[in-house]
């Protein structure tokens, strides 16, 4: 059976040829046209139909975008915030980048629509530093809206006002978690704060009730607010509604963007059918599939339970090709959607090589704050890269192993999980890499492999 | 500070987007720097009185930030995505050919001060790895042999100033 086609609703008009990002092409295609009919209905019908459409946040949790809106304090007679999370910062993750470059229109209309919905007066883009032609695109695109009355004050002439204002962050990668991001933007390090108290819909930026969505998250309100929430339920697959856009690098023959119904398409038709399968004379070893924090795919592995389909119970038994790529069955087998972020690993790659990559990103993003996860995170890293670069021991998996264990669970923020994921999962698969790469080093390494670390 | 007249009235327009003044910790530090190159302590002395913080507020942030420089560099700026998409592909080769071009080791501004060649983390293009920044230009598919085209072509550049 062949792979099912791509269903592009975020990415319509990514690399359309024609296509411009300023506000007369947005406008020819209809754009922000759906915007003024939300504006005819009342802000609670919006935030319901978002609730029917069962969308699910993009940025890596994958939280129920209408409930974290339900959750906002509207009492509290404070002003509430939009945070727009443009970090994507989580390595493999390169979607939000297209929409700012090439669409940042059908962005702002989906911001102006949950900041109607959710009365809010104030937004703020959260870019990562390292777009700077992103800030530069977005601030353009931000001041012909506003000349043209969709955003800034009186939108479409009515008495709501909103801003919308572009902060850039500067090379940290825990700027992406909500709150080091919210106190980033509040001029600080950004170290992210504990929860409870601090949960965003409460006590988000300046204390106040804060919404923060991923950029891909927001584009889906457009969507949904033009469809109804009912119509977008039935895209994709229960409980994984409308369509998700992933990022697939490393090793596969045709790397990129791909847009799916979320739940329609297997890993192994994506990687095999869509992407070309593996590099010539190579065999896939290994996958990541949401982002690097993502526990570890290894081919050949086999999963096996039970899965609720419709009403009744059925039995699985996936390999790793098999797994359709939702956020729920990316659960059920111990890992996770996260971000959307696909990255393959063919036979020519050592594990414990790929794992000190990995590990060195982690001990340069920690923030710091938390013992286990700073400590822990750089003892993983100089652990694995001496095994890489001085002497390996047999024993160091384990070593390696009971470092993540201690980190997990015991800190502020949900990077201590993410950095000792890839550890448990890549010891736990590939254990026997870990034990025989002592000898493994001495043999010559095959031509073409590359160094990671 | 010695600031253009320009970059004192973005500097005077992007504290009127917050409803602290703290707020535009950041995006003052990104413009001194996009002027004068690097983050000085005169620099961060100003900006402290700037927002009306004590100087250990701002130096806190400049000390953190990655992309937030206290000395000089290069004339330009090339960075290189370690992570491992890029990795996979080839990046430390790409690194290590930008090193040998100039003469420098990365984090290092190079002998003839042209350019400071620097490792950094994934840059959110993956799929299109290895990928380098050259001062604010994104480049893509950066094999060694690009690498060596792209270091010819600063180095022109460098000449034809001479
Ligand atoms: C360490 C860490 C890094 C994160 N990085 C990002 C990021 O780069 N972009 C993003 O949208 N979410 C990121 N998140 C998730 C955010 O904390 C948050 O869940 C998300 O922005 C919520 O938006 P959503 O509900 O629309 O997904 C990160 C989380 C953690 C723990
Ligand atoms: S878990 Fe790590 S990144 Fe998160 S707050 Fe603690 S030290 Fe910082
Ligand atoms: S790993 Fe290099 S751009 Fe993401």
């Amino acid at each position: 059976m062949p792979a099912p086609a791509q269903r592009r609703i975020i990415f319509q008009h990514i690399d359309e040829p024609g296509y411009t990002n300023d506000l007369a092409c947005y406008v020819k295609h209809g754009g922000y046209e759906i915007m003024k009919k939300a504006f005819q209905r009342p802000p609670a019908e919006l935030v319901d139909e978002v609730k029917k459409s069962g969308l699910r946040g993009r940025g890596g949790a994958g939280f129920p975008c209408g409930v974290k809106w339900g959750l906002l304090d509207k009492k509290s007679g404070k002003p509430i915030y939009l945070v727009v999370n443009a970090d994507e910062s989580e390595p493999g993750t390169f979607k939000d980048r297209y929409i700012m470059h090439q669409d940042p229109h059908q962005l702002i209309e989906g911001i102006m629509i949950t900041c109607f919905a959710n009365n809010v007066k104030q937004a703020y883009i959260y870019i990562r530093g390292e777009f700077p032609h992103g800030a530069r695109i977005l601030e353009k695109a931000i001041a012909e809206a506003r000349a043209a009355n969709f955003c800034g004050p009186n939108v479409l002439g009515s008495s709501y006002g909103c801003e919308i204002y572009v902060h850039r962050g500067a090379g940290a990668y825990i700027c992406g978690e909500e709150t080091g991001l919210i106190e980033s933007l509040e001029g600080k390090r950004p170290y992210p704060r504990i929860k409870p108290p601090y949960f965003p819909a409460v006590l988000g930026l300046y204390q106040c009730p804060t919404i923060v969505n991923n950029v891909e998250t927001l584009c889906h309100v457009k969507h949904i607010a033009a469809m109804g929430g009912a119509e977008f339920a039935k895209i994709g697959t229960p409980n994984n509604t409308g369509t998700r856009i992933l990022c697939v690098s490393g090793h596969v023959q045709k790397p990129g963007y791909y847009e799916f119904e979320v739940g329609k398409i297997t890993m192994g038709e994506l990687l095999n059918d869509v992407c070309g399968g593996p590099l010539p004379g190579r065999k896939f070893k290994a996958v990541i599939p949401g982002g690097s924090s993502a526990k570890v795919l290894k081919f050949g592995e086999r999963f096996k339970g039970k899965r609720k389909v419709g009403a009744e119970m059925v039995d699985y038994d996936w390999a790793v090709e098999d797994v359709p790529m939702d956020f729920d069955c990316l659960g059920m087998i111990g890992t996770m959607g996260g971000s959307g972020g696909v990255i393959v690993m063919d036979d020519s790659v050592n594990m414990v090589e790929a794992l000190a990559n990995i590990n060195a990103f982690y001990a340069h993003e920690s923030c710091g704050q938390c013992t286990p996860c700073r400590e822990g995170s750089l003892w993983m890293k100089k652990i694995s890269s001496r095994m890489v670069h001085g002497a390996a021991r047999p024993e160091d998996g384990q070593l390696l192993k009971s470092v993540a264990d201690q980190i997990a669970g015991r800190t502020i923020c949900a990077f201590g999980e993410a950095c000792a994921w890839p550890t448990q999962s890549y010891v736990a698969k590939f254990g026997d890499e870990f034990k025989g790469y002592a000898d493994a080093k001495k043999t010559a390494k095959p031509g073409g492999v590359t160094d990671l670390i | 500070m010695n600031l253009k007249p320009a970059t004192l009235s973005q500097i005077d327009e992007v504290i009127t987007h917050y409803p602290t003044k703290r707020s535009a910790t950041l995006p003052l530090l990104h413009l001194i720097q996009e002027e004068v190159g690097f983050i000085s302590n005169e620099a961060i002395e100003w900006v402290a009185a700037k927002l009306g913080l004590q100087p250990i507020n701002v130096y806190e942030v400049v000390t953190f930030y990655p992309m937030f420089r206290q000395k000089p560099i290069g004339r330009r700026h090339i960075k290189v995505c370690r992570t491992l998409s890029c990795a996979l592909l080839g990046g430390y080769k790409t690194c290590a050919t930008f090193e040998q071009e100039f003469h420098t080791h990365a984090g290092e501004v190079s002998p003839d001060g042209e350019v400071t060649v620097e490792f950094v983390e994934c840059l959110a293009s993956c799929g299109t790895a290895p990928v380098v920044m050259i001062d604010d230009e994104l480049h893509e598919k950066v094999d060694a042999a690009k690498a060596k085209q792209l270091s010819d072509q600063i180095k022109a550049e460098a000449q034809a100033r001479k």
